[in-house]
């Protein structure tokens, strides 16, 4: 386990100095109550709201370790929104609703993945088709208009609890558990961050990287049918332009945060998930800080730049040699060796 | 003294690559830096030319101080560096990699027909058959080497360096390479060279530096200097025997006991359609010049180019081999000749390196446990002396010839029956090689089978029970017995008409 710490421990400093930051604009910030039977707080707001991307990151973060990147997600999400909500309007129930939610990612996964591994087209441009197309073919399924559904069992995914925690952080810390030890429990991990760094040297080791590659992005489909079902369900209505609308990026920008490198390999779902809560805490922090709505945006930008800059690998050995020459060892530097390397 | 080095040191962590360490370059020398794999060769040509930042130390050129940053740095100064590991882009042309950096404009633009003679020109001298206007990554190691040599020519007003720069090339192409080397030194450069060929360190050089665990252990004129005392002075003891040749029997197996049988397979353009018989604890080489189709059959066998033709079989019936999955599946393995592209995933440890083939034979369902890849890890650093600080260091970061290694163990530590081994002992030391070499011995003694392709003859006669001569191609000649001897080989492999008895093996 400590080594688990080791690695997510940028993010999670960040995240406590991120909450810290808020705190000092908003002081009651940290403070949650138990009322009605469900947790209150600004805290238990950002964990709920963060569902969608969070649920996206997991999968983006499988994905991004191949060395490729999963554009669609935002659009898968209203797609399998669309069909919650359209199942649950036909009457065939909740399940029925769950069910072709899962359908519809998975079918999306596999479309992406058809296309990078069997067809060859570059990850971005791949799914690029998918991210333009699937809201076309969200909208075909609601008909062009919100679709909306009054059924309290499909609803409860998104805005009922459980012991007083939100439904939606429930579907994210379990997914993020449980995918995570699928993969570290399993030689997945392995297999997917092998061919993530050398899918040449992997496939001549026999790794199946033909199927390993399209079982990732269906995974980020499965991921995104989650993020559709809870979004859809918390305002009870399938909005094909707006579901997900930009959370690819948001979702990337989790992963990137969590410290996983665009050029695949190693990763690590509880950093991606972190980065996802920081994000959401960058979110809610701006709008409960009280600042004027216009200057969301450029604050987010800067405290995103401010937080890549820091974690940036050229910058953290620099950090570290000061650090070191401070207490007087030798200096020995990944960047340096990095610099090499090309 | 044109280039002098002084108490240089390195360290990485857990590895002190390089301790106190002094070298001097007289302008119009060709001075050798010998060593073992991970001695610190590599290392301090990184430090000289700013790939990497030195802890500790003073260079000097022609009596300056300099302190290059940076790879771009050293080339202004007139330092022009081959690395060990090819560093051109694949995915521009040859012309392009050729003249980076300094293309030759027109109008502020790019001028392709100039770039293109000027890229004609700098290969002329090394009699290779280059279309300039493809990409690079489409030519092989052999080729893409002498682009690299051939941009670092150019670029070194002062010093050249080469860091094995002969490990893919076939001796017609060392000939010219040396050529070109030896009328650089007459023109007043110097030139370090760094190689684990003894015979080629001893043609070529004026002086060689011993580099041992990091530090110096030598400096010495190559003229009276005896080979034995080299190796001694590299290894710290002496090689028990340097190479096996002339005490390996050469028996092939019976052909009626033979027991993995490939029949007409091949494929358009890459190889011809042949047959080959495979039996237990046999060992194959495969001889031929660069591009005879030595590396295609290896592909075609292993199914990274599936044979469009023929079958492959054993005892139980037919093998399919469409893809390296299947052939892992049936228990092949395959060492490839480009290390860097096609063997080693850099960013996993050594010892994820060595379960990955085992790993993905067994399915992604059934993890080997941690406890069990520390043992095998653990077993084939020792068995094939892996230096590396420890088993949970990133591969890319071990020197070249223990990234070789990994790759071997790799594959052993899988256990196949047919391991195809491509140019098995490239960028390993003397040492180290005679060790590969009595592996191979040992696990054929154990039941598996080995084709070996090599470049080094000598190699193939040390291990080989039979020895496949390819050309153009195709399998023209098959050497057994008596005939498994360096001269013969060299024969059958030029001779349009070899004396060789049975035709297309
Ligand atoms: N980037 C790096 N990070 C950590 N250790 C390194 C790095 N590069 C080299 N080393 C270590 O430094 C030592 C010297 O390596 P170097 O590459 O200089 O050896 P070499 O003499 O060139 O060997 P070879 O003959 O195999 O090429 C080795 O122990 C190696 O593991
Ligand atoms: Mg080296």
């Amino acid at each position: 386990m400590p080594r688990v710490i080791q690695r997510v421990l940028p993010q999670l400093l960040t995240l406590a100095a991120l909450m810290a930051l808020v705190s000092v604009f908003f002081p009651d910030f940290l403070e949650i109550t138990y009322s009605d039977g469900r947790l209150v707080g600004p805290v238990i707001d950002i964990l709920k709201r963060g569902a969608p991307v969070a649920l996206l990151a997991i999968g983006m973060t499988l994905v991004i370790a191949t060395r490729g990147i999963d554009l669609s997600v935002g659009a898968t999400m209203a797609i399998c929104g669309a069909c919650s909500a359209w199942a649950i309007s036909a009457g065939y129930g909740l399940a029925g609703a769950l069910g072709f939610a899962m359908l519809a990612g998975l079918a999306a996964g596999l479309w992406n993945g058809a296309l990078v591994a069997v067809f060859g087209i570059q990850p971005i441009v791949a799914t690029l088709i998918l991210m333009t197309a699937g809201r076309g073919v969200a909208q075909l399924i609601t008909e062009g208009r919100i679709l909306t559904f009054n059924h309290e069992g499909l609803a409860f995914f998104g805005s009922g609890d459980i012991l007083g925690v939100p439904m939606p952080t429930l579907i994210w810390v379990l997914l993020g558990v449980l995918v995570a030890l699928l993969v570290r429990r399993t030689a997945l991990g392995l297999l997917i961050e092998a061919i993530g760094i050398n899918r040449r040297a992997s496939t001549l080791a026999g790794i199946n990287s033909r199927v390993l590659l399209i079982a990732v992005y269906m995974a980020s489909g499965f991921c995104a049918a989650w993020a559709g079902i809870v979004a859809t369900a918390d305002i009870r209505g399938a909005d094909a332009n707006n579901s997900g609308l930009w959370l690819e990026l948001d979702a990337i920008l989790a992963v990137v945060i969590g410290g996983n490198s665009l050029l695949g390999g190693r990763f690590s779902i509880a950093a991606s998930l972190l980065g996802a809560m920081i994000i959401q805490t960058i979110d809610t922090g701006i709008l409960l800080a009280g600042f004027p709505s216009e200057f969301n945006l450029v604050i987010k930008a800067a405290l995103v730049l401010v937080i890549l800059v820091l974690q940036s690998p050229n910058l953290a050995p620099r950090f570290a040699r000061i650090a070191r020459r401070r207490r007087g060892t030798p200096a020995a530097g990944k960047l340096t060796t990095r610099e090499a390397g090309e | 003294m044109l280039l002098t080095i002084r108490s240089l040191t390195k360290t990485f962590p857990g590895t002190r690559a390089l301790d106190s360490v002094d070298f001097d370059l007289r302008a119009g020398e060709v001075h050798a830096l010998l060593g073992e794999n991970g001695a610190g060769k590599s290392t301090l040509i990184k430090c000289l030319t700013g790939a990497y930042q030195r802890d500790e130390g003073e260079l000097t050129l022609d009596g300056a101080p300099i302190s290059p940053q940076s790879t771009l740095e050293a080339q202004e100064l007139g330092i022009g560096t081959v690395y060990q590991e090819v560093n051109l882009l694949p995915n521009l042309t040859v012309a392009e990699n050729l003249t980076f950096g300094r293309q030759p404009t027109r109008f502020g633009m790019v001028d392709g027909r100039a770039m293109r003679r000027q890229a004609e020109e700098m290969l002329s001298g090394y009699g290779v058959d280059v279309d300039v206007r493809r990409d690079l990554g489409t030519y092989s190691v052999a080729i893409q080497q002498i682009v690299a040599i051939a941009r670092a020519v150019t670029l070194s007003g002062k010093v050249l360096i080469l860091d094995e720069p002969t490990a893919s090339l076939d001796s017609r192409e060392v000939a010219m390479l040396f050529d070109v080397v030896r009328s650089l030194r007459e023109q007043g450069l110097g030139i370090i060279f760094i190689s684990h060929f003894l015979d080629q360190v001893f043609e070529i050089s004026d002086r060689v530096t011993v580099l041992r665990n990091g530090c110096r252990v030598a400096t010495d004129d190559i003229a009276g200097l005896e080979r034995l005392r080299l190796i001694e002075h590299m290894l710290g003891h002496e090689l028990e025997d340097e190479t096996r040749e002339g005490r390996h029997a050469h028996v092939p197996s019976d052909p009626s006991e033979r027991t993995l049988h490939f029949e007409g397979v091949g494929r358009r353009g890459l190889i011809e359609p042949f047959d080959l018989s495979v039996g237990r604890g046999e060992v194959i080489g495969l001889a031929g010049l660069l591009g005879s189709g030595r590396t295609e059959s290896a592909e075609v066998l292993f199914g990274i180019k599936p044979t469009q033709t023929g079958t492959a079989r054993d005892e139980n019936g037919e093998i399919a081999l469409r893809n390296p999955r299947e052939a892992v599946a049936a228990g092949f393995g395959f060492a490839p000749e480009d290390r860097k592209t096609d063997g080693i995933v850099a960013d996993l440890s050594v010892r994820e390196n060595i379960a990955l083939a085992l790993q993905a034979r067994r399915g992604w369902a059934r993890p080997i446990s941690r406890a069990e890849q520390n043992r095998l890890a653990d077993h084939y650093i020792d068995r094939l002396d892996i230096r590396t600080s420890d088993a949970e260091k990133a591969v890319g970061d071990l020197s070249g010839g223990n990234q070789q290694k990994v790759v071997l163990a790799r594959w052993l530590a899988m256990n196949p029956r047919f391991f195809i081994l491509d140019e098995p002992t490239r960028g390993i030391d003397v040492g180290a090689h005679a060790e590969i070499l009595r592996l191979i011995e040992e696990v054929t003694a154990d039941g598996m089978s080995i084709l070996v392709i090599s470049s080094e003859l000598d190699e193939l006669v040390a291990v080989a029970d039979r020895v496949i001569v390819v050309r153009d191609r195709r399998h023209v000649a098959q050497l057994t017995g008596a005939e498994v001897e360096t001269d013969t080989i060299v024969r059958a492999i030029a001779a349009p008409d070899a004396d060789s008895d049975e035709e297309a093996a």
